[in-house]
């Protein structure tokens, strides 16, 4: 089922959640809503859902106005962050549940039938009698998964469907996702805060701030060419400097940057860390170590310029290096945005 | 370890002597002012055997003040109960202006004086009072009369139920009624097989407490009823009447009945507690896996 946002307006009391977002989300997508808290993307991920209403704009699924369409009655599959599972109900009373209270009716055959092959789905066979109080938090999010698929939705939408898991387990859960929605084909919305996990889940990414869509595209396109400083900033770790341009170059050190398009003037420059390097010798800037940390991928040194700006850089495990030692910090790549 | 260290506390705060004299003081206060005069009711009302125990039971104002209590439970709390779970739903699950106004209000009951109430009611239903011309051209009779009493006890008890289901249903937040709306319920099915179940202990245990305050309130009572002896005389007020009248046996009988209700309320209490009232806990959550905590629970219910 197709999805899309035209002009998508909510407000709570003064605070404006969400301006005039337009989205569409192709039949079968896995999309992510990627931003920092307050951005709106909870709220325009339960407008979809019908959980809250817009005060402005249309919400189409596939050629239908869903805009006032009911929760009830429209047909989505919602897994809440905190998972929501009816903590009186077993594990395979809380699957059936979306059968038992449906419109369309079944017999209990039917549901058990489904039941137990929903369970075979997310990999909980044998756990239909525990209770939820009984299984560990990746066993919950699963089972609250597969009470979402058991009403047949037409979207499945999950709020921050990882945020409350340890890092192992979500990792996991995240592979596990998408072979789940490779298999079902389902059109799929999430919303994280979690760059990591858009990035590696997704087909396309939306990064939002303060309720607008700042950029939008597959994760290769968007940690490529950030649109913006803030996409640059939110997607990963950057170091920022602040340069002027003369001629279509800015200079940074005695590094020469290339800055095409951009008038002669003050431009912010940010440089991710593993686009540094560090060297005894060369154009770049001059900094002192001030202390290393060690990662199990290479080692991360803090620096500090002559200027007395701290500097972040990735350099290769085998790298020798100590704090106070002086050098030149390489550039190897760099993007110029103008000054905010 | 630190604990076997002679004259050294095992922990902090936990000095022998300290320990002793805070639990004596504890231990001498309950025995002086809880133990004593509920011993004293039961020694008093079997004072002068059992037959004027009975026969003082058995009078047919006691029997009336017993019965006039019970139907008063049976109206005012069915209907505070249904007001609880309303009042408790509408400030947890809506955000509406005059939500925080409203949390106050419930709670004057509590702050306020019973008599107070009563005497408010005198104001509003009495002859001199503001409806009072009214009702009494239409032949309603409020005051001196069960509606006046059933009021009096509702105003009184109006807090109990909302005030045990509103941190509970705080905690618990809107996810489970969004999920199973999510889901395709309707909004009557959401609350009886959603919010129903997870509040039911809770929910209970406001139930008992209401019920023993209605059956236990005297002031406000005492105020709108008139003390019709045999016909709006509760059995508070009728314990007060026949101690005025010097039967002292008379009147400990009867409040061993008042006493013993209120022993039934307490053994409903810890019960319910045990089942977690209050308190949002799922049963052992390392039991066997084939429902055993659905057993546990269905157990005390019955």
């Amino acid at each position: 089922m197709k999805i899309r946002l035209d002009n998508v307006v909510k407000t709570f009391e003064t605070f404006r959640a969400v301006h005039g977002v337009s989205l569409e989300i192709e039949s079968g997508e896995l999309v992510a809503l990627l931003g920092p808290s307050g951005s709106g993307k909870t709220t325009i991920l339960r407008m979809v859902a019908g959980l809250e209403y817009a005060d402005a704009g249309h919400i189409y699924f596939g050629a239908e106005d869903a805009t006032d369409i009911p929760v009830r009655d429209r047909g989505v599959g919602f897994v809440f962050q905190h998972y929501a599972l009816f903590p009186h109900m077993t594990v395979a009373e809380n699957i059936a549940f979306g059968m038992k209270v449906s419109k369309v009716r079944r017999d209990k055959g039917a549901i058990d039938t489904r039941v137990a092959e929903l369970l075979r789905l997310v990999q909980l066979d044998g756990l239909g009698e525990r209770f939820p109080g009984q299984i560990s938090g990746g066993q919950r999010q699963r089972v609250a998964l597969a009470r979402a698929l058991a009403v047949d939705p037409k979207v499945l939408l999950l709020d921050e469907p990882f945020g409350a898991l340890d890092a192992n387990v979500r990792r996991d859960l995240r592979r596990w996702l998408r072979e789940i929605h490779q298999e079902l084909g389902i059109t799929t919305l999430f919303v994280t805060h979690d760059q990591e996990e858009a990035l590696d889940l997704a087909d396309r990414v939306v990064i939002l701030d303060k309720g607008r869509i700042v950029q939008q595209g597959t994760p290769e396109e968007v940690c490529r060419n950030p649109a913006s400083a803030f996409v640059m900033n939110f997607l990963g770790d950057t170091n920022r400097f602040s340069a002027a341009v003369s001629g279509g170059v800015a200079r940074l050190g005695d590094a020469r940057i290339p800055a095409p398009g951009f008038a002669d003037g003050p431009v912010d420059i940010f440089l991710r860390p593993s686009d540094l390097g560090w060297s005894q010798s060369g154009e770049g800037i001059a900094a002192t170590v001030a202390r290393v940390i060690d990662r199990p991928a290479g080692r991360r040194i803090l620096a500090l310029t002559a200027t007395g700006e701290a500097v972040e850089l990735d350099v290769a495990p085998e790298t020798v290096v100590s704090a106070q030692q002086k050098g030149v910090i390489t550039i190897e790549r760099a993007k110029v945005y103008a000054t905010a | 370890m630190s604990a076997s260290v002679k004259g050294r506390p095992p922990r902090v705060g936990d000095a022998p002597g300290f320990r002793r004299a805070l639990i004596g003081v504890v231990l001498t206060l309950v025995a002086i002012v809880i133990i004593a005069p509920l011993a004293v009711i039961g020694y008093q009302a079997f004072s002068q055997g059992l037959q004027v125990y009975a026969a003082a039971i058995a009078h047919p104002d006691t029997l009336h003040a017993i019965g006039l209590t019970v139907v008063t439970a049976l109206i005012a709390v069915p209907i505070n109960t249904a007001f609880g779970v309303a009042a408790a739903w509408a400030i947890t699950k809506f955000d509406f202006w005059g939500r925080r106004f409203l949390l106050v209000v419930i709670e004057i009951p509590f702050s306020i004086s019973p008599i107070v109430a009563g005497v408010a009611y005198l104001f509003v239903y009495g002859l001199q009072g503001l409806f009072g011309p009214a009702l009494e051209s239409a032949d309603i009779k409020i005051l001196f009369a069960l509606p006046g009493i059933v009021l009096a006890s509702m105003f009184v008890t109006a807090p109990f139920v909302a005030r045990e289901l509103i941190p509970l249903m705080q905690a618990q937040g809107r996810d489970l009624e969004e999920a199973a709306t999510s889901l395709g319920a309707s909004g009557w099915r959401t609350f009886f097989s959603v919010t129903l179940p997870n509040i039911r202990w809770a929910l209970l245990y406001g139930v008992v407490l209401c019920n023993a305050r209605v059956m236990g309130e005297f002031g406000a009572v005492s105020v709108v009823s008139g003390n019709i002896r045999g016909q709006t005389n509760t059995l508070p007020l009728h314990i007060e009447l026949l101690y005025h009248d010097y039967q002292t046996a008379g009147a400990f009988a009867a409040a061993s009945i008042l006493a013993l209700l209120a022993v039934v309320t307490l053994v409903a209490k810890v019960l319910l507690e045990r089942q977690g009232a209050g308190r949002a806990r799922r049963g052992p959550a390392l039991a066997a896996p084939a429902a055993a905590p659905k057993t546990a629970s269905a157990e005390v219910s019955s």
